[in-house]
């Protein structure tokens, strides 16, 4: 990136300073660490000069919003409109997260976003045996279209986006959704937002699954195929490296495990016959922001650029939005501790620092009880604020991509890349994405990871403040916390229950039965009749009933 | 003669996938000498002490992270004392809200380990649960 007699200078400047200032000081005061790494175990040195961005091409910086993109997305970032401020919320019924929806949007929230009960999220209905206890606790129930009504009641659908973390009942949320809009009159085109539906990192990281993994790609395939002839401006699903990252994954193995699955996902819509730029504009992402600073930084704009080069090179893609890699993040809930709860408000002040630095597009920041219970409405505001305070108050979004030519950073960035290229030239000698979780790679590479964290924390190698250093007794009491209103549960089973008697049951067992039969054959997809389905009131545990029928379930063989 | 290794199940019950916390706690016992099996994931209260009979553990390790422990728990203590199983130390974990530590305790949990306890000392409180105090 500099000519080779600068380069040459700087080494020569760089030796001698080696030589006199470094030396001395270092007899006098020797250095904290023998070697100092990232948080994902990669070397750092003490300072970086033009010499460690002498190979990176000027073309592969580049210039924001423009292939590949290492700047970011868009040719102005945040000087056109801030980031997408988007708290995640769900509890109770539709009723009772509609209204934090509507108290967040009054606090000044810019998007929503949606977390669904573990019965939802698994396909059972609210008065299945396996949902009990589970109702509303972790996120909203949702049995049915009506629960869908209720939940965005009074909310304009083309007006505001709506990102909805479900995976593999995706495709029934998505449905919900399309005919709640429809039946108000919505335009389809007009309505933006995302289903996460990344079922490959259930296998590997959430664990939330229901199908065998072939058939679960064929339905993310129906979503993406439906999305992109109907949906112009909605993602049909939100490739993650967010939970690869919770459940352990070192930042450079959630990026490179989250394109491993990309790719997959591309390979599966590519084999169907739709060409990579009609679906690639819509695909988009979602990592953690981490602790380890500029790491982080570094992190979103290698994805970039990794993003950018893959679909250029491995599939072909001509238009520079098929290479355009968009992100929404959150800040790491796994590094929140449960000792001194404030100090929780300050990591996730510096880690949405972080995603704003590396060039996020939506932004979900953690409340200060994370690892209390799902968040209060004191700490989702709290939360909101800190976004608001980077985006209104420090004016690091004046400039695009601040910390592009950093020689540190630059470098970093390149140093991920490579270790992500790295990891998925492995991941294709095992056989590919699918192959390999099959065989528990990545999931093997996770508890690897995730037990060495463990190790580092015990032994204060790690330092995690209140935890394993300046810690102090508990002081009990000191939060509020959401307590779940124990008669959610109920409420919820007699209004399915209430569901079922109403609607017309003939109609709906014969959908059903048209379900499973477009089930067996894997040319059909399943958006229509699933769209038949909601509408005429089919609950989602059925839905999902009649398929494990059909297709049975997903097995895992776990390694720890 | 050194007393045969302590066999603990380490169990994920109800619905949420969160088995990051299980896996390493599974891993710091084993590493510390004991016999450990792990069910997997989304496990019923039944399937769990059907298992822990069989495997004839002496500790069921059981992670939840779903805030369903009020619900789970008490029917997995009932379980495991209808099959004549009183002799199996139950130790909880996950994210529990403090509150509910002492109901968890009076329900029958020999032990409740939360979140960033360090493995070393899931060891040590594993072993006291079943009995092997150092």
């Amino acid at each position: 990136m500099f000519d080779p007699d600068a380069i040459e200078r700087t080494a020569a400047a760089r030796r001698d300073w080696e030589a006199r200032e470094l030396r001395e000081f270092l007899a006098r005061q020797p250095e904290a660490r023998a070697e100092y790494r990232t948080a994902s175990g990669l070397p750092r040195k003490r300072v970086y000069t033009p010499e460690d961005v002498a190979g990176i091409p000027l073309e592969d910086i580049g210039l924001p919003g423009r292939p590949p993109f290492t700047r970011g997305p868009y040719p102005t970032m945040y000087r056109g409109r801030p980031w997408t401020m988007r708290q995640i919320a769900g509890f109770g019924t539709g009723e009772d997260t509609n209204a934090r929806f509507r108290y967040l949007i009054a606090q000044g929230q810019t998007g929503l976003s949606v977390d669904f009960d573990m019965p939802t999220l698994m396909g059972y209905d609210s008065d299945d045996p396996r949902a009990l206890g589970e109702v509303g606790r972790e996120g909203v129930a949702v049995d049915t279209i009506e629960d869908v009504e209720a939940l965005f009641e009074g909310i304009d659908l083309e007006a505001i986006s709506v990102s909805m973390t479900i995976n593999p009942t995706a495709w029934i949320l998505l449905a919900m959704y399309v005919a709640v809009a429809e039946a108000r009159g919505c335009d389809l085109h007009r309505l933006s937002g995302t289903v996460q539906a990344d079922i490959l990192k259930e296998y590997v990281a959430q664990k939330e699954w229901i199908f065998p993994i072939r058939p679960s790609m064929r339905l993310m395939r129906d979503m993406i195929v439906f999305c992109a002839e109907r949906m112009a401006r909605y993602n049909p699903i939100n490739i993650s490296g967010y939970h690869i990252a919770e459940a352990g994954a070192t930042s450079v193995q959630e990026v490179a495990f989250t394109m491993a699955n990309a790719i997959a996902y591309v390979e599966e819509v590519a084999r169907s016959g739709v060409p990579v730029d009609a679906f690639a504009p819509r695909l988009a992402f979602y990592f953690v922001a981490q602790a380890d600073f500029f790491e982080e930084i570094a992190k979103f704009r290698a994805a970039r650029r990794v993003w950018a080069r893959l679909m250029r090179d491995r599939f072909g893609a001509t238009r520079p939005e098929s290479m355009r890699l968009r992100f929404h993040c959150q800040t790491a809930a796994a590094t929140l501790t449960k000792a001194q709860p404030l100090n929780n408000v300050v990591r996730t002040a510096l880690q949405a620092l972080a995603a704003v630095l590396g060039g996020c597009q939506s932004l979900h920041t953690n409340g200060l009880d994370e690892a209390y219970a799902i968040p209060s409405e004191q700490a989702m505001k709290l939360a909101l604020r800190t976004q608001q305070i980077l985006a209104e108050e420090t004016r690091v979004t004046d400039v695009v991509d601040p910390l592009g030519g950093s020689y540190y950073v630059e470098a970093l960035t390149g140093q991920i890349e490579a270790e992500v290229h790295r990891i998925l030239a492995k991941v294709d000698e095992l056989g590919g994405t699918v192959a390999a979780i099959e065989t528990g790679y990545f999931q093997r590479e996770i508890a690897d990871s995730a037990y060495a964290v463990a190790r580092e924390r015990a032994s204060g190698e790690r330092p995690v403040i209140g935890v394993n250093r300046f810690v102090e007794p508990p002081e009990p009491g000191t939060l509020e916390i959401h307590r779940v209103d124990p008669a959610v549960e109920a409420r919820q089973v007699e209004r399915v229950r209430a569901v079922r008697r109403r609607r017309d049951g003939a109609r709906v067992a014969a959908l059903l039965d048209e379900l499973a039969r477009q089930a067996r054959d894997p040319a059909q997809n399943l958006m229509p009749v699933t769209l038949e389905l909601v509408s005429a009131r089919a609950t989602l545990g059925e839905i999902v009933a009649r398929l494990r029928e059909t297709w049975g379930t997903y097995v895992e063989r776990p390694v720890f | 003669m050194s007393a045969p290794a302590i066999r603990v199940l380490i169990a994920k019950v109800g619905l949420d996938g969160h088995d990051r916390g299980a896996k390493v706690v599974a891993r710091a016992l084993r590493d510390a000498g004991m016999e450990v099996i792990y069910t997997g994931l989304h496990r019923t209260p039944e399937e769990v002490a059907a298992a822990a009979v069989q495997e004839d553990v002496d500790v069921v390790g059981v992670s939840l992270l779903s805030g369903a422990h009020l619900t789970l728990i008490p029917r997995l203590v009932e379980l495991l004392r209808r099959s004549g199983a009183r002799d199996i130390a139950l130790v909880v974990g996950g994210v529990i809200p403090d509150e509910d530590v002492p109901t968890l305790r009076d329900l029958g949990a020999a032990d409740v380990v939360l979140q960033d306890t360090p493995p070393d000392e899931v060891v040590r409180r594993v072993r006291a649960a079943a009995g092997r105090a150092a």
